[in-house]
């Protein structure tokens, strides 16, 4: 089993911290694990990138090539990476940043993911987080025990709450749209 | 899967590891100037030093902060810098006489795509020479290359214990693509972890000569505050640490400096391989490089062809022997690297013309993919 996730989007969303997040879970769960990141030299705004890859073998080239699970939380994002989903492959988009999905071999979920992180928790910075939710309970990738710690473990001190509250609407949100 | 309990397991990125690895291995002073991809090692050895008892400076500049380093490490501090291309570049005057002087300590650098300031900060693996031959003379310097973070825990030790034991200057070099990468490492426990201190005199210190070497060639380094008082000096010098031109002292400086690497050799050679033993096609690579490789050769096995793959963790001194043994018994040799041919130089001289040797280029700053290894090995 070896699993390509590839979180895109634009500086500012949270996206690193997002595939620290899950790279930690599948450590919890006992996968080995990789986690790489790409970005501009902007701090907000210009793209950004993070990948996952979990396997249950050491992993030998730690780059994302055809991304089983692919977030997309930007036009941008949709452009440059929508082709690079592999065939079936799971492609979460942020319905209420994109504005139109281009062709992609995967399998779009539309979910308006910084639209539930504001509603969940009155904060659009904490839908990183969202987003994970829902691309675990979609995909499976990882425990939802084991994320749930990651999120304690890895967000900033004080956002614990707030960011498991985040996590909660994103698993309850896919779980309600019968794709999990 | 669940991690077994009493392990420490914990996900790491490449420079936090390093920064990590280097407490444990004793590191006791860290000077540097930030630059990415290698800013990370101090910022968290400027957190985690002064917790250890240890020190933290960032210096005006990376000229300063290997003169900083290598004054440490006179008074007995295991001490470290951490840089990338450009301010590389900077430091070899200093690494030259931390050679000549032999003063242990260990460089970092995360090496991104140069020359000047190049593409900040796209991973590149053309410092390959410079850690060599970086600066003027001949000199004895230890390079290791670690392609994982576990790896960057390993070769980070050892490239303490290895500057200590034979009072060298190491040079960790690292791809851009390893530092910034997390992955799961198990940090061992320091008492699981061997750890190598540099040789003490053991003579007062009016009997005390600070170049006086042992049959390891290695002489006995007496910290600076200690009541031993010695010159440490640029020029050439005798057992006294004094200069002298003499042609016979030069002469047998010289020697001892490279005899002393090379007695050490064979200890301080690591490698990696796959499926090498019935190998017709074998890839050379080292850092990120070597990870596409052995992703390539596994998938060329599944397509029936027998090809192989030599890791190289330690450069330098480079594992010619290794080499020629394998040329010795291969088709072919293909050596992959993120530069326009630095390897493969001394690959060929270590294969004596046994195999064809074969190179793979890429250059606009993106690592190698395995798919990449695959079309070169079929090719040939």
């Amino acid at each position: 089993m070896r699993k390509e996730i590839r979180l895109s989007g634009y500086g500012g969303q949270g996206l690193i911290l997002a595939g620290i997040i899950l790279a930690e879970a599948a450590m919890r769960d006992g996968y080995e694990v990789v986690q790489s990141q790409s970005y501009g030299p902007e701090a907000r705004g210009g793209a950004s990138r993070a990948e996952v890859i979990i396997s249950d073998e050491p992993i030998d080239y730690p780059k994302v090539t055809s991304p089983d699970v692919l977030l997309l939380m930007s036009d941008q994002a949709c452009k440059r990476f929508a082709g690079s989903a592999c065939e079936g492959g799971t492609v979460i988009v942020d319905s209420g940043l994109v504005t139109s999905v281009p062709e992609t071999p995967g399998i779009v979920h539309e979910f308006p993911i910084t639209d539930m992180a504001v509603e969940a928790t009155g904060r659009s910075i904490s839908a990183n987080v969202v987003a994970l939710g829902v691309l675990n309970t979609v995909a499976g990738l990882v425990s939802p025990e084991s994320l749930k710690k990651a999120v304690s473990a890895r967000v900033p001190r004080g956002t614990g709450e707030i960011n498991l509250a985040a996590l909660g609407a994103g698993i309850a949100a896919s779980e309600a749209a019968g794709v999990g | 899967m669940p991690g077994r309990k009493g392990r420490d397991l914990r996900l790491l990125q490449g420079n936090e590891c390093c920064a990590e690895a280097a407490i444990l291995a004793g590191c006791t002073f860290f000077a540097g100037y930030p630059i990415t991809p290698s800013t990370e090692i101090a910022e968290i050895l400027s957190e985690k030093l002064p917790q250890v008892g240890g020190h933290f400076i960032q210096m005006e500049d990376e000229i300063a902060s290997i003169a900083a380093v290598i004054g440490a490490s006179l008074t007995g501090a295991k001490s470290m810098t951490a840089t990338s291309g450009p301010g590389f570049s900077l430091k070899q005057e200093n690494i030259g006489f931390a050679s000549f002087t032999e003063i242990p300590c260990v460089i970092v650098n995360v090496q991104r795509t140069g020359p000047s300031t190049g593409l900040p900060t796209a991973p590149a693996q053309a410092d390959l020479m410079q850690a060599r031959w970086g600066t003027h003379g001949d000199h004895p310097i230890v390079a290791l290359y670690p392609s994982t973070v576990p790896e960057v825990f390993d070769l980070t030790v050892k490239a303490f214990n290895i500057s200590e034991r034979l009072r060298v200057p190491v040079i960790l070099l690292m791809d851009e693509v390893v530092g910034h990468m997390r992955e799961k490492v198990e940090i061992p426990h320091v008492s699981d972890i061997e750890i190598i201190n540099r040789p003490r005199p053991d003579v007062p210190p009016e009997k005390y000569l600070p170049y006086a070497a042992g049959p390891d060639g290695v002489p006995p380094m007496a910290p600076f505050g200690t009541g031993y008082r010695w010159h440490v000096t640029g020029l050439y010098h005798d057992e006294t640490g004094f200069p002298t031109t003499a042609a016979p002292n030069a002469d047998r400086q010289m020697k001892r400096l490279y005899a002393k690497i090379e007695s050490a050799a064979e200890e301080i050679t690591f490698t990696s391989e796959e499926s090498l033993d019935d190998a017709e096609i074998v890839v050379v690579a080292c850092g990120i490089t070597a990870r596409s490789a052995r992703r390539g050769v596994r998938l060329a096995r599944e397509r029936g062809i027998k090809a192989g793959m030599l890791q190289l963790k330690t450069i330098w001194p480079f594992p010619y022997g290794i080499i020629g043994d394998i040329a010795g018994r291969v088709e072919k040799i293909i050596v992959a690297e993120m530069n326009m041919g630095q390897l493969i130089g001394e690959v060929e001289r270590a294969a004596c013309g046994k195999c064809e040797v074969v190179g793979y280029s890429r250059v606009d700053g993106e690592p190698i993919a395995p798919a990449e290894i695959v079309a070169k090995i079929e090719e040939v």
